[in-house]
């Protein structure tokens, strides 16, 4: 289970980021300009190969149980909120990720913005372009390289943690160039609430671990522990589900009144 | 200068708390709980998906309300 796992969390974690990102460098690039946006969007990918290409080594370096305890730790923190979103917007109670719209919003930002070059940046046309395509894809990116190191440093293995990284990547810019427009049609909800029960699993589990507990069963508890977390996760969907019914349901008439 | 390391201070609290400080405090005092029972012969490791049963849900709550 840990290689599949980790390859899984890591591809559906990237792949629901980049989709994001994707959006924001296509609203750049076809409202402004598009050698910047490109330019800004490879800038934030390099800086985030260098983030992990520094960061990986130095955690593999980490004795086992601390690294467990505080990448569980963070790791649970950080599944809880993506899978607090996740419920959220399954339950109705928050607006679900629509990538066009956004995409509308992002457009119409960059047009407005008046133009501006720097001198300095040989490769960058426009200062704006670039500047917001680097942003999108470092702030999206950012979260998605430290899954991808503290995933690929617990399970010892930081080169399939990256190609999944890589393959995310890779694919939705190969979708972002055949279609041209946000992947709107990408379950990035569901992808969302996918990877919120792997973080939060893979979290609790080494978190616990790495804070001296034994699991009953050792590393196969994972298999027990998994499913449990998408059983509540999903319990907790139907029960949101009952109360934004209840909200939206009509006012009950008493008895006898009109 | 000040402001800037504000500005990245906030980033990183962000990053890593998020949404709701209380998940994050509550997922802290989970795991010092745990270190603390396992050092005695009491099994520990049902404390942090107790924590997770009750912070999951008490964060949509107020997600809910907010």
């Amino acid at each position: 289970m840990g290689s599949g796992a980790l390859f899984v969390a890591v591809f559906l974690a990237c792949l629901a980021e980049a989709v994001e990102a994707l959006t924001i460098v296509l609203a750049a690039g076809a409202g402004r300009d598009w050698r910047s946006a490109i330019t800004g969007a490879g800038t934030a990918v390099a800086v985030l190969a260098l983030l992990v290409a520094a960061l990986g080594p130095a955690l593999t370096a980490i004795p086992l149980a601390t690294l467990r305890l505080v990448v569980g730790g963070l790791l649970l923190i950080f599944g809880l909120q993506w899978l607090r979103k996740a419920i959220l917007r399954a339950g109705g109670l928050k607006a679900r990720h629509d990538e066009t719209a956004i995409y509308r919003t992002e457009l119409a930002a960059a047009q407005a913005a008046p133009t501006e070059s720097r001198g300095s940046l040989a490769h960058a046309a426009d200062w704006y372009s670039f500047t917001v395509s680097f942003k999108g894809v470092l702030l999206e990116g950012l979260e998605v390289a430290f899954i991808a190191v503290t995933f690929g440093a617990n399970q010892r293995n930081i080169p399939l943690a990256a190609a999944a990284a890589v393959a995310a990547v890779v694919l939705v810019t190969g979708a972002g160039i055949a279609v041209r427009a946000p992947l709107a049609r990408v379950p990035e909800n569901s992808m969302k609430f996918a990877v919120g029960i792997m973080l939060t699993s893979f979290g609790l589990f080494w978190g616990a671990e790495g804070a001296g507990a034994s699991w009953p069963g050792g590393d196969a508890a994972l298999l027990m522990v998994v499913p449990a977390v998408a059983l509540f996760a999903l319990a907790l969907v139907a029960a949101l589900r009952l109360i934004t019914k209840g909200r939206h349901a009509p006012a009950s008439t008493p008895a006898g009144r009109p | 200068m000040t402001a800037r390391i504000i500005v990245l201070l906030r980033f990183c609290y962000d990053f890593v708390v998020g949404d709701d400080w209380r998940v994050a405090l509550g997922v802290a005092a989970a795991l010092a709980m745990t270190y603390g029972i396992s050092t005695t012969s009491i099994p520990a490791w049902w404390i942090v998906p107790a924590a997770v049963a009750i912070l999951l849900p008490v964060s949509l709550w107020r997600g809910t309300r907010l």
